[in-house]
């Protein structure tokens, strides 16, 4: 196992820039639904990605695990994964731990060990350090991502998982047997890094607890709000701007208890012009919102979609730099760069739109279940 | 005694030019020029000029040249002719030097050795005459996150903010005093920051009542000597700061004489006509952190928390630790006034060796306050010496809220950087209180200057921005991967906390 699938360069790489291709679909009622549709819709959108790294997310994909933390890890040495294995050990329940499956085929190459554990923080550990459970599994990500040469996690959410490789996304779905999943949203992504040979862990989704974030475009405030979200504690390491999105995210609504709505009027904030014409109480709010949040706006082209238990959310930048296309069909909302890959699934629907630049379009799931977390519509 | 020191410059007539007409005699309140009653030719007594270039600049057929007076021949590199001529001055004098303007010595600029990024094929870069392109920029202090409630449908805002003070752009006209400077130096920032939509300061010489209607884009300063402040003075501003310290003169305080403190400044001061005006060094109520917070507090409860406090120190060599102090203590603003920072007169030895470079002063606080989790607390004001719209970005971009211009603001209405601000008199009309030479600094026009070039380096900024593909400055704010180092040490770049030229 050659140790360039998964080289983390030096400091210097820490932001690479890129373009990209995006899909998503999401049941808004909830119904399962294999992984194919999202490998077939991606594909379309092939000559956005350059092979250098392709990836998904599903939601619903482990419901008989539905309480336990799926870690996805890759390893470049099993050095590495031993380490890996007495972190989980000391801090964590493993249920259950084995290879992610994957299908041998001539595109995919130079694969590392790819595991995937199904775990639970000890009581022990979650009161040494006085967190909660997401907390706790957040600072594990850090520490395993950040402190464990040659290892990086890749998911750390519940009844989801990330899957990703260096590649054209159609090539990775197969082979990690993505049709053989189920799951009620699903989102891919295709890659055209520009400077860098392209490593495993930097295609996209990227995860973090239940959150996914794929994303086209490059932030060019990254510089700012790595810096900011590192004043709460992340630490950002995986060498790209699309990773502080996710974080952003996760603080926003998680931790700061914000609504999407509002977090995403902090990310992709209106213009002063226009947040001067609005009515007082609801001026005061936007003023208020990028007083504080301005270190988090993100600023620069892109669209990004954004998974979570129960939901997904597609955003672009506020001056819309990037494509990105909605339209719904029943129950299913879909989200892509382009509309071909919609048409590709779907080819008769009843509407389809272009969001406009800042406003969110959010899919949720309407019924009772697949239980929404950390992420409700209003807050009290 | 019989001096040694030769004249600094060498006026040069052009006799064929000069046409007699007087306007260097009348324009020199140093009284170079004078007339030969004998013949009527014009005479120069260089000894006397400070090449604030008055004379040159006025006259009306360009007779007049300025030069340096190159006459210590055998000057070497440590014993330059600048400190033999000092050691002669005060052999002869007994006193301290005294100058005036901001540091001259050739320390390291670290402006001149960031360089800007911009946007190539990636990401578009933003053409600010299509797009929107902002500045605004809000002073105080910020909470860590906002509560936001739903009412009958509706998002409202329940956590309450801290007062901010809005700037259109990310400028402010240093702290003068009235006295330092002349009353329609004032007049014109008054009334430019309030054109152009951002604040000008008092300084610590209190506020003339002809200026209080433009009270709405004024900081007034509370300083040790405490001049000119009750409770109209607090009332009119739209903040208070506390002058700790001050970059020209780190640890000293401040000596207007009394042949300066005329009616004008008799009355806006609050101190008799004729007197000294003295500020101590230190407040003498401040002597610990403490007791600094409890000032912050009485004038925030004196002004009902109605206005932002900030606090304003000297760059020195443990900024980033006593930043924090001062957030602690409940500033709503911290204002850093680097080496390079103008004064109207203090001790040559201070200004020139004492404190740090503002590049590295905004660098170590703004990373300090972020390792304590506090950066968001309080803004960062960044002063000394800015001498472009670049100079401004980059600070902004090492993680500066807004900059403070005194100097440059200065040089738009007239200054020529002579240094002699302490002598009283300028014969551009800026640091004086003579009336006469006072009548020479219109403010109509000096507002005029000033809110150009505040529109043209805004726009310059605006063009930065774009550039770069941002489209609001606080995407720029700390932002330090936009910058680069060229030809800094290991040691500099890690402290500025920028990569060097050619790092990806």
């Amino acid at each position: 196992m050659e140790g360039r699938w998964n080289r983390r360069y030096d400091w210097q790489y820490d932001r690479i820039p890129s373009g990209c291709g995006l899909a998503a679909i999401i049941s808004e009622a909830g119904r399962s639904f294999g992984g194919e549709e999202i490998i077939q819709s991606i594909c379309v959108l092939h000559d956005r990605s350059n092979g250098l790294g392709g990836g998904f997310a599903g939601y619903g994909i482990y419901p008989e695990k539905r309480d336990l933390f799926a870690f996805h890890v890759m390893f470049e040495s099993i050095e590495a994964k031993e380490l890996v294995d007495a972190y989980f050990d000391r801090n964590f329940y493993v249920e259950e731990s084995g290879h992610i499956p994957t299908r041998k085929i001539k595109e995919i190459t130079n694969a590392p060990l790819l595991w995937r554990y199904f775990v639970k923080p000890l009581d022990d550990s979650l009161q040494d350090c006085e967190l909660c459970e997401e907390d706790f599994v957040t600072r594990s990500v850090f520490h395993i991502n950040g402190e464990i040469p040659g290892a990086y996690v890749f998911s750390s959410g519940k009844n989801m998982g990330a899957f990703k490789a260096v590649g054209y996304p159609e090539d990775v779905g197969r082979f990690y047997r993505l049709d053989e999943y189920e799951g009620y949203s699903w989102i891919g992504h295709g890659r055209f890094p520009t400077n860098t040979p392209g490593w495993w862990g930097g295609a996209h989704p990227f995860t973090l607890l239940d959150w996914s974030l794929v994303h086209n475009g490059e932030i060019s405030s990254y510089g700012i709000n790595k810096r900011y979200l590192e004043m709460f504690g992340y630490r950002c390491e995986l060498q790209t701007d699309t990773e502080v999105a996710a974080y952003l995210f996760d603080l926003l609504l998680r931790r700061h208890g914000l609504s999407i709505e509002v977090a995403c009027k902090a990310l992709a904030s209106p213009f002063w012009s226009d947040i001067d014409r609005m009515p007082e109480e609801e001026r005061e709010l936007f003023k208020a919102i990028r007083m504080v949040y301005g270190p988090a706006l993100l600023n620069g082209p892109f669209a990004i979609v954004l998974g979570f238990t129960g939901g997904l959310i597609g955003i672009n930048d506020r001056v819309k730099l990037r494509p990105l296309v909605a339209a719904r069909k029943d129950d299913r909302l879909y989200l892509a760069s382009e509309e071909a890959a919609i048409r590709e699934i779907s080819p008769d629907l009843d509407v389809v739109w272009a969001p406009k630049a800042g406003e969110p379009v959010i899919g949720r799931v309407r019924t009772g279940e697949p239980e929404v977390v950390g992420a409700e519509e209003t807050v009290a | 005694m019989y001096t040694l020191l030769q004249p600094d410059f060498r006026i040069k007539r052009d006799e064929e030019r000069c046409i007699r007409c007087g306007v260097c005699v009348r324009q020199c309140a140093f009284d170079v020029h004078s007339v030969d009653t004998d013949d009527g030719s014009i005479r120069s007594d260089e000894s006397k000029c400070v090449a604030c270039q008055r004379c040159e600049t006025l006259c009306p057929t360009r007779a007049l040249t300025l030069e340096e007076n190159y006459h210590v021949a055998n000057e070497n590199y440590n014993w330059t002719g600048g400190v033999l001529k000092n050691i002669w001055k005060q052999a002869e004098t007994g006193g301290v030097l005294l100058t005036g303007m901001g540091n001259p010595r050739p320390y390291r600029i670290y402006w001149d050795h960031l360089v800007l990024n911009a946007s190539q094929v990636t990401n578009p870069s933003i053409d600010p005459l299509r797009e929107p392109m902002e500045l605004r920029t809000y002073l105080g202090s910020k909470p860590d996150s906002v509560e936001v409630v739903k009412e009958n449908g509706s998002l409202k805002l329940k956590t309450k903010l801290a007062p901010q003070l809005r700037l259109d752009a990310p400028f402010l006209f240093s702290a003068m005093s009235l006295g330092a400077i002349g009353y329609n130096v004032q007049e014109a920032m008054a009334r430019a920051a309030t054109e152009m939509g951002i604040y000008w300061n008092t300084g610590e010489g209190g506020l003339h009542k002809d200026l209080y209607k433009y009270g709405k884009n004024t900081i007034v300063q509370v300083a040790s000597g405490r001049f000119g402040v009750y409770k109209d003075y607090l009332d009119a501003a739209a903040a208070v700061e506390i002058k700790i310290g001050q970059g020209a003169k780190p640890g000293i305080g401040g000596h207007l004489p009394g042949e300066k403190v005329g009616d004008l400044v008799s009355m806006t001061r609050m101190i008799p006509a004729g007197t000294d005006a003295l500020s101590p060094a230190p407040h003498h109520d401040i002597y610990s952190i403490e007791d600094l917070s409890q000032l912050i507090y009485s004038l925030k409860e004196a002004t009902e928390y109605t206005k932002p406090v900030s606090v304003k120190i000297a760059a020195v060599h443990n900024v980033a630790a006593i930043a924090s102090g001062i957030v602690r203590a409940g500033a709503d603003i911290v204002a850093i006034d680097g080496i390079r920072g103008g004064t109207g007169a203090a001790p040559t030895m201070i200004r020139d060796n004492v404190g740090i470079p503002i590049e590295l002063a905004i660098a170590a606080v703004d990373q300090r306050l972020r390792d304590e989790g506090i950066r968001n607390r309080a803004s960062i004001l960044a002063a000394g010496g800015f001498r472009s719209s670049a100079d401004i970005i980059k600070a902004i971009a090492l993680g500066a809220d807004a900059v403070y211009l005194g100097t440059a603001a200065l040089v738009a209405m007239g200054c020529h950087v002579c240094q002699k601000c302490y002598t009283g008199k300028c014969n551009w009309g800026i640091a004086t209180q003579d009336p006469y030479l006072e009548r020479r600094l219109n403010p109509d026009i000096a507002a005029e200057r000033l809110s150009n070039l505040i529109h043209a380096w805004s726009h310059e900024i605006m063009e930065m921005l774009g550039g770069m593909g941002i489209n609001a400055i606080e995407s720029l704010r700390g932002n330090r991967l936009h910058l680069r180092g060229v030809g800094l040490s290991k040691t500099e770049l890690d402290i500025l906390g920028v990569r060097h030229a050619g790092a990806s």
